[in-house]
């Protein structure tokens, strides 16, 4: 019993917390700006996966390791565009749309996959990101390691919370996202081309997503393979509810997620097989789904979100 | 740019976007098959040769099109209700379960009265399956789509852990997979050495069956209702919630169906890959026949067609056979926007 | 109020509109409309409603392209479709249907759009001094940080203006500005609007009110069927010229007669409901509804009206106090019992809760009684019933519609509004409830659903009518009730109070005791 404590006591424990947790926050905040302008992003899954290959590809072929960031960004544009395309100017389900974008997206991935590397029979590796530490700070006692050794990515992930909540809360381009989220004929009525910005939400945020799929091939693990996204991205969108559309609640969100799963990884092994391993995995998706439940009742969400503005309609 | 509803929808329309998207999609996978350095038209020639090219490919076509109607079905009917059913998947593995449960040998019941006993109970189970995610949103207004999504993960690695425990079978050289089905629960064959099984049969009868309760039924006016307009619906005196509940139940249960097709026609046991995914293709299938329980037929058949071509085609050719899926995603998004076009008009400023 | 005598576009034009055309569909909503606007002058848009007078407007601000014509502000031509030329121009709108995001603060509704959108930072405190310096000028109190959702109408109102002025707008357009608003709030406009006059302001203010029209503007235009069709000094106009325009004819009354009062059909003794998202509270309302009586609800919108509507027509049930229909009290409260129970509901909105828009007229028809014989028996739907049904009903009631297989969306608002006028009173409803029965329909129509509902009542109906159109109220009902804050006052007769008096209850003055303990 007191090994199951014992594990909290770990400073490698908390390292794999941050770990787990970056993709997630990454993931997160890209979905959050999209909700926030009123499109629901259901291409999410498949988004990570298709930056998480781009990812590890550009670096496979020769790249630099931020290279393959970059790239990754870039096809999260390309089908944020898609998707914001169909939903926005368009107005098409954006339930079906995020759908057939996450299988497109996944799909394409593969395709490519197969295409780019046909003789392969375990996936090729690369070299990740590697740890950097911070001088002094990753020296603190449990916590310092999993704040400051991360890598340089991880640290990516912080900055671009910050940076999501910076420009939501305190700067123009943010109160028009999140006014085109409430009330799209208002910003009409002000002046703001509510098409214009809300494409521009998706695409960022779906960089934003592509990028967080990057984090597993090309910082977490070193390889691509297929179903590596495993429902993150699922579990994004609800991390995105737990947070109640804020960036730091988001965020605190995604960090007592990856605690809950890397708790479970090292439970088994505390308890040593008693239990069924599956009833570990699941917990990450049974807890999602709880989490959705309890905010469902103080969800305070975007008043426009999923309602397609159609202008001047009687 | 506005979007304004047509006052009219012209057959010219309804005939000719949808025409479009299918072209713009092949358009689309042409360029890949270009890629891949491959001929599109010696690609596609060879794909329709896998697909309908000989009397034991199109047999294939249509066993591969078995489960799909069932999980289109399933998703048409709770699209309908404004239900984003997504998680098919997960009720198509839960319905492979209770066969398996009771048809390996539990209930020593002749065929007649053991098969309908396993339908019932497959369907409730799918039902109850799709049971939890929809109270969860009449309820507490908790959204589907993530819910059902999320339970498709939660089902799969429960199913993994009855094939590797309760379920497993002694004799199955480690694998984990279940005993197999005995007779009296099979489906039997529609042609001896062929694949093709009576659950295709069942198939059809589901789709006949739920066009009438569609069209025809005070059941199907209410899902309709509830579909389009939940707040008039309700005015007009329809108990709303209770509508989402029996679609829920109806949904679940077709989906179910598609697992019980593919254990007791096809595979004859339960294992992990029992779907490629047809709980997700089911919504292609479904958008594609605009959700309609009859187009579901064919709907269900061209994508059938596709993946099965695809996978004959890509023993012959260089190109990876998830150009099929691929293919078929994009004709999902091509369609979607094609029905759009249909019934609005886009005007330039 | 002491208006600025101005002579037609006297000094100089700000505001020129040239042959302005516009058509949605077959309906031509403005034909070649022309008028100019003079500095500091006060123009009244005149009409009915669906005259065209806000499709102008939204021409005018870039919301809607306009077929055919240009517009001209302050000299230079306006580019159209394009909102942001427009606030550039120096043309701001209150609109009728406030644009304002719920969740965010006044301070951020109002700065919406302002500042350069690629800027590193909002700048709070510049947005917060200017709103104040704006407040005191105009009189327009309002607490910057106040979430917009907890602000009363009127206090949103006063943020609409100060978005537009915000921006400097130097023509303000006001889009029925006075329909939400008590008579005091209405006086404290006008005082409002006197104050952006004298600083220079030029103000269209569009109405369907003579009354108001006649106390504020310098001028007069009034539109019918989309074109203008007259246009006068207000100084010179008589309120019966002006009537005769916007109607095109002269006003008869309809045959109001006096019918036997029957038995209470619907009594509701000390009612309490929940508010529940922009449905007021109701506290305590009593309320005895008799056979063959119409009793009219008056009262300016947003005072509880929908949730009386909503409790009657059974979407929502009481939290205290008794419900009781034909002397029983319905045990379990429904849309289904409240049906059961005799009740026809004529909806407030007939999009939204009125009609399936993308099903069928005939599946329409239907959708209160399809569980019933001759439409289903066995849960099987006889189509062929229903058709035959949708058919009677549009010979019965007028209803122009291609056929009964047709979109129910597709029909003009009059035609859906007789439509559903039809399928409930087809049914012989012992109680009517009719919830604005006649908004937004043309004048034919609006005669055509008073007829049908004083038949009803000659019949031996129960009509509850609802409606914010004071004018409709006093022309059928044989009893009038007016709702403010919830409460419903002592029920009186036509003519037994005077305008002035039914005023002031609608502002909430003269209410019994109990008064004082809601605030106001």
């Amino acid at each position: 019993m007191g090994e199951a404590f014992d594990i909290f006591l770990q400073a490698s424990f908390w390292v794999a917390v941050v770990r787990i947790a970056s993709p997630l926050i990454l993931a997160t905040m890209g979905e959050l700006i999209c909700e926030r302008a009123g499109v629901l992003n259901l291409g999410i899954e498949g988004i990570m996966t298709a930056g998480a290959f781009v990812g590890w590809y550009t670096v496979y072929a020769g790249g630099d390791l931020w290279l393959g960031v970059l790239m990754a960004g870039v096809i999260g544009v390309v089908f944020g565009l898609l998707h914001g395309t169909l939903t926005v100017p368009l107005g098409l389900s954006q339930h079906v749309t995020g759908i057939g974008v996450t299988l497109l997206a996944s799909s394409l991935a593969y395709f490519s996959y197969r295409l780019l590397l046909p003789q392969v029979s375990s996936p090729p590796k690369i070299e990740p990101f590697q740890p950097l530490p911070i001088p002094f700070l990753s020296d603190i006692p449990l916590f310092g390691q999993a704040l400051f050794a991360q890598t340089p990515l991880t640290y990516f992930a912080f900055v671009a919370v910050a940076l999501v909540a910076w420009v939501l809360y305190r700067t123009p381009l943010g109160l028009a996202i999140r006014a085109v989220g409430e009330n799209p004929a208002a910003c009409e009525a002000q002046g703001i081309d509510v098409t214009l910005i809300r494409l521009g939400a998706v695409m960022a945020g779906s960089a934003l997503m592509a990028i967080g799929g990057a984090f597993l091939t090309i910082s977490a693990f070193n390889s691509f393979f297929f179903e590596m996204v495993n429902g993150r991205g699922w579990i994004c969108i609800a991390l995105v509810v737990f947070g109640s559309w804020r960036p730091g609640k988001a965020l605190l969100g995604a960090i007592l997620f990856a605690a809950f799963d890397a708790y479970q990884v090292r439970l088994q092994q505390v308890t040593g097989g008693v239990v069924p391993y599956q009833l570990f995995l699941m917990m990450p998706y049974v807890l999602s789904i709880l989490a959705l439940i309890v905010m469902a009742r103080k969800a305070s969400y975007p008043k426009a979100l999923m309602v397609p503005y159609r202008k001047g309609e009687r | 740019m506005r979007i304004e509803p047509v006052d009219a929808v012209s057959w010219r329309a309804t005939l000719g976007y949808p025409a479009l998207a299918i072209l713009a999609t092949l358009a689309f996978a042409g360029v890949l098959v270009m890629l891949a350095g491959a001929n599109p038209f010696a690609v596609f020639g060879l794909v329709l040769k896998g697909a309908f090219g000989s009397q034991f490919a199109f047999l294939e076509t249509l066993t591969r099109a078995t489960p799909l109607i069932f999980t289109g079905l399933a998703v048409a009917v709770a699209f309908r209700a404004k239900l984003w059913n997504i998680g098919a998947e997960a009720q198509l593995y839960i319905g492979g379960v209770v066969t398996v449960v009771l048809g390996t040998g539990a209930l020593p019941w002749a065929g007649f009265a053991l098969k309908p006993a396993i339908i019932v109970a497959v369907m409730m189970a799918g039902a109850l399956v799709l049971l939890v995610p929809t109270l969860l949103k009449s309820r507490f207004g908790v959204d589907e789509v993530v819910t059902t999504l999320l339970l498709n993960f939660i089902v799969l690695l429960f199913v993994s852990m009855l094939l590797e425990g309760v379920l497993k079978n002694p004799m199955g050289m480690g694998w984990p997979q279940s005993r197999r089905v005995i007779e009296a629960a099979s489906l039997p064959k529609i042609l001896q050495g062929k694949r093709l099984h009576y659950g295709f049969v069942l198939a059809l009868v589901a789709a006949i069956s739920v066009w009438f309760v569609m069209a025809r039924t005070t059941l199907g006016y209410e899902m309709r209702a509830v579909g389009h307009n939940p707040q008039a619906a309700r005015f007009a005196g329809i108990r709303v919630n209770l509508v989402l509940v029996k679609t829920a139940l109806l949904s679940g249960g077709l989906a179910a169906l598609a697992g019980f097709s593919e254990v007791a026609g096809l595979k004859g046991n339960l294992s992990l890959d029992l779907s490629p995914g047809y709980g997700y293709t089911g919504i292609v299938v479904a958008m594609l026949a605009m959700l309609h329980p009859l187009g579901v037929i064919a709907a269900a058949i061209f994508v059938a067609g596709i993946f099965v071509g695809a996978d004959s085609m890509s023993r012959a050719a260089r190109v990876p056979s998830y150009i099929a899926d691929v293919t078929v995603a994009t004709a999902l998004l091509t369609m979607v926007a094609a029905i759009l076009l249909t019934r609005y008009r886009i005007r330039w400023r | 109020m002491a208006t600025a005598p101005q002579i037609g576009a006297g000094a100089t034009t700000v505001l020129r509109l040239d042959k302005i055309t516009k058509r949605f569909g077959p309906l031509l909503a403005n034909d070649a409309i022309s008028f100019a606007l003079g500095a500091g002058e006060v123009v009244a848009l005149l009409g009915e409603n669906g005259a065209g007078k806000t499709t102008l407007m939204n021409i005018l601000f870039g919301h809607y392209l306009a077929d055919d014509g240009v517009v001209e502000a302050f000299g230079r031509a306006l580019p159209p479709g394009d909102p942001r030329a427009t606030l550039a121009a120096g043309i701001g709108m209150v609109h009728q249907h406030f644009t304002l995001a719920d969740n965010l603060s006044v301070l951020d509704n109002i700065a919406l759009g302002t500042q350069p959108l690629f800027s590193a930072r909002f700048d709070a405190a510049k947005a917060r001094t200017r709103i104040a310096e704006l407040s005191r000028s105009f009189g327009l109190e309002v607490d910057p940080q106040a979430r917009v959702a907890d602000l009363t109408v009127g206090e949103k109102q006063r943020v609409e203006i100060l978005k537009a002025l915000y921006r400097d707008a130097r023509i303000l357009i006001l889009d029925e500005p006075t329909a939400v608003l008590s008579p005091l709030e209405t006086d404290s406009l006008f005082q409002t609007l006197e104050k952006l006059v004298e600083q220079g302001l030029s103000i269209i203010f569009i109405s369907h009110k003579l009354g108001e029209v006649m106390r504020i503007s310098n001028r007069v235009l009034v539109l019918r069927g989309g074109r203008l069709v007259g246009e006068r000094q207000t100084a010179s106009a008589t309120r019966e010229e002006l009537a005769e325009l916007m109607i095109g004819g002269t006003l008869t009354g309809p045959g109001k007669h006096s019918v036997q009062q029957g038995a209470v059909a619907l009594d509701l003794r000390a009612i309490h409901t929940r508010a529940s998202g922009d449905k007021r509270a109701l506290e305590g309302v009593d309320l005895q509804l008799r056979a063959g009586e119409i009793f009219g609800i008056a009262g300016v919108s947003g005072n509880g009206q929908a949730s009386l509507a909503a409790l009657i027509s059974g979407m929502i049930a009481q939290d205290g106090g008794d419900l009781i229909i034909a002397g029983e009290s319905p045990r379990g409260w429904s849309p289904r019992e409240a049906l059961r129970q005799g009740i026809g509901r004529i909806p407030e909105d007939r999009h939204h809760e009125g009609t399936l828009g993308d099903m069928s007229v005939a599946e329409n028809v239907i959708s209160e009684r399809y569980g019933e014989q001759p439409y289903s028996r066995w849960g099987v739907i006889d189509w062929r019933a229903a058709v035959n049904f949708a058919k009677k009903l549009i010979g019965e009631y007028d209803v122009k519609c291609p056929s009964p297989a047709a979109r129910i969306r597709l029909l003009s608002g009059g035609n859906m509004q007789k439509l559903i006028l039809g399928r409930v009173l087809d049914g012989r409803p012992r109680i009517v409830l009719a919830n604005q029965p006649t908004r937004g329909l043309d004048v034919g129509a609006v005669a055509y659903v008073h007829s049908r509902l004083l038949k009803a009542c000659e019949e031996g109906a129960a009509i509850l009518l609802i409606s914010e159109d004071l004018d409709e109220v006093l022309a059928l009902a044989d009893r009038i009730g007016v709702m403010s804050k919830g409460r419903l006052s002592e029920p009186f007769r036509r003519g037994e109070k005077s305008l002035a008096e039914i005023g002031a209850l609608m502002a909430g003055h003269g209410f019994a005791e109990g008064e004082g303990a809601h605030a106001h």
